[in-house]
C-alpha cells in the first residue's frame, strides 16, 4: 500500500463515521415508530437528502472496502500488483453498481 | 548426559536456506546463564560445527539476536531462568530473514531496507559551517531520540507480522530510523525522507500490531515512530509531496 491508497482509505473512513451512526439511528427510529416498508419508501423516494446520504455512503464503503480487500489479498495470497489492482477495482466497481441500484430503488420516484 | 534438574534440553535449529531440523542437546544448568552462554557451551563442548553470531556479549552490538522459544530476543542479555519452559529451550535463527547456516541469518534485506528508507546521513551543512544549535528539551529533538538507542539487532523485524506477509515492507527499525532523520535538524532534505517511506513498502503498510514495541530489547517504540511518519507523510502529501 502506498500513500495514495492509504489516504483514500482513511478519508473514506472519516466520511463513513457520521454516515454509519446516521444509518443505525435511522434504522432504530424507523422500527420504533412501526413504519411499514411502503411508509418508509414514501418518505425516502424523491428525497434529495437521502439520495445524497446513501449515495455518499455507497461510494465511501466501496472505496474503503476495495482497498482493504487489496491489502488482505496482498498479505494472504501475495498476488502481484496487477492482479491486486484488478481485484480492488473489480470489487469496488461491483460494490458501487450494487449500492447505486439499491440507492436508486429507495430514493428515486 | 541425561536431562535432570542439573541439565536442560536445548533444541537448536540446524540447517541452511534449503531446510533443516532441530537437534537436541543436554546442557548443564547454572545459576546465572544467558541463552548465548548455552549456545556457546554447545559449540565449545558438543558440536564445533554449530554456527551462530555474537560479538560484544553486553547488549551493545545487536548481533546475537535469535528466536528463543518462538520469541525474538537478544540472547546475550536473556537469562535462561526467565525463558526456560518445561526445562526445555528452543533456539532458532531470526524469523523473516534468509537463513545462511544454523543460527546465522542473512541480514542483507534488513540493512538494504534501512538504506531504502532514507537511512543515511545527508548533511544540511558542511564542515565549514557553524553547527546548528539544538536545545535538548526541543520537541523535535525529543522525537529524534526514538531510534538513537537502536542497536540494529533486527528483533523488531523478526517480530513483525507485516514483514512476514509483505516482503516489500521496510520494517520497524528502518522506519524508526527514518523518523529520527526526519526530526534531525542536521538532515538536509527531510522531504526526501518522507518520500522514501511513502512508497509501496512504506510506513502505511503498518497495521499497528505493536510486536516491534513489545519485543524491542532496548524498550524503544517503533510503533510510535511509524505513527509519527504516517502523520508527517499525510501532511506532506496534502502539500503536494509524494
Amino acid at each position: 500500500m502506498d500513500i495514495r491508497l492509504y489516504m483514500a482509505q482513511r478519508l473514506s473512513a472519516i466520511i463513513m463515521i457520521p454516515l454509519v451512526f446516521g444509518h443505525l439511528g435511522l434504522m432504530i427510529y424507523a422500527i420504533q415508530g412501526g413504519l411499514s416498508a411502503s411508509e418508509i419508501l414514501s418518505r425516502t423516494q424523491g428525497s434529495v437528502f437521502w439520495f445524497l446520504f446513501y449515495g455518499l455512503f455507497v461510494i465511501a464503503v466501496s472505496v474503503h472496502g476495495a482497498i482493504g480487500l487489496r491489502t488482505i489479498m496482498s498479505e494472504l495470497l501475495r498476488l502481484n500488483d496487477g492482479l491486486l489492482d484488478a481485484v480492488m477495482w473489480g470489487f469496488g466497481l461491483v460494490s458501487i453498481f450494487m449500492g447505486a441500484r439499491a440507492v436508486s430503488a429507495v430514493t428515486w420516484l | 548426559m541425561a536431562n535432570t534438574k542439573d541439565t536442560m534440553t536445548v533444541k537448536v535449529w540446524r540447517g541452511d536456506n534449503k531446510g533443516g531440523a532441530y537437534q537436541a542437546f543436554d546442557v548443564p544448568r547454572q545459576d546465572n546463564q544467558t541463552v548465548l552462554d548455552v549456545v556457546s557451551w554447545i559449540q565449545q563442548n558438543q558440536d564445533p560445527n554449530l554456527s551462530y553470531r555474537f560479538a560484544c556479549r553486553v547488549g551493545m552490538c545487536g548481533s546475537c539476536a535469535m528466536m528463543v522459544n518462538g520469541t525474538p530476543r537478544w540472547t546475550c542479555r536473556t537469562h535462561v531462568n526467565k525463558v526456560l519452559g518445561a526445562n526445555t529451550l528452543v533456539v532458532a535463527p531470526l524469523r523473516n530473514l534468509p537463513r545462511i547456516k544454523d543460527l546465522v541469518t542473512d541480514m542483507d534485506p534488513f540493512f538494504d531496507k534501512w538504506i531504502e528508507a532514507g537511512g543515511h546521513h545527508d548533511p544540511s551543512a558542511s564542515r565549514y559551517d557553524a553547527m546548528p544549535k539544538i536545545a535538548p528539551d526541543d520537541t523535535q529533538r525529543a522525537a529524534a531520540n526514538e531510534s538513537i538507542e537502536c542497536i540494529n539487532c533486527a528483533v523488531c523485524y523478526a517480530a513483525c507480522d507485516t514483514v512476514a506477509h509483505n516482503q516489500n515492507y521496510l520494517g520497524p527499525a528502518a522506519l524508526q530510523r527514518a523518523w529520527t532523520l526526519y526530526n534531525d535538524e542536521k538532515v538536509n532534505d527531510t522531504d526526501a525522507v518522507l518520500d522514501a517511506v511513502s512508497g509501496k513498502g512504506g510506513c502505511h503498510n503498518c497495521h499497528s500490531q505493536g510486536s516491534c514495541t513489545l519485543h524491542c530489547p532496548n524498550e524503544l517504540n517503533p510503533m510510535r515512530a511509524i505513527a509519527g511518519l504516517k502523520a508527517a507523510t499525510l501532511k506532506h502529501h496534502l502539500k503536494g509531496g509524494r
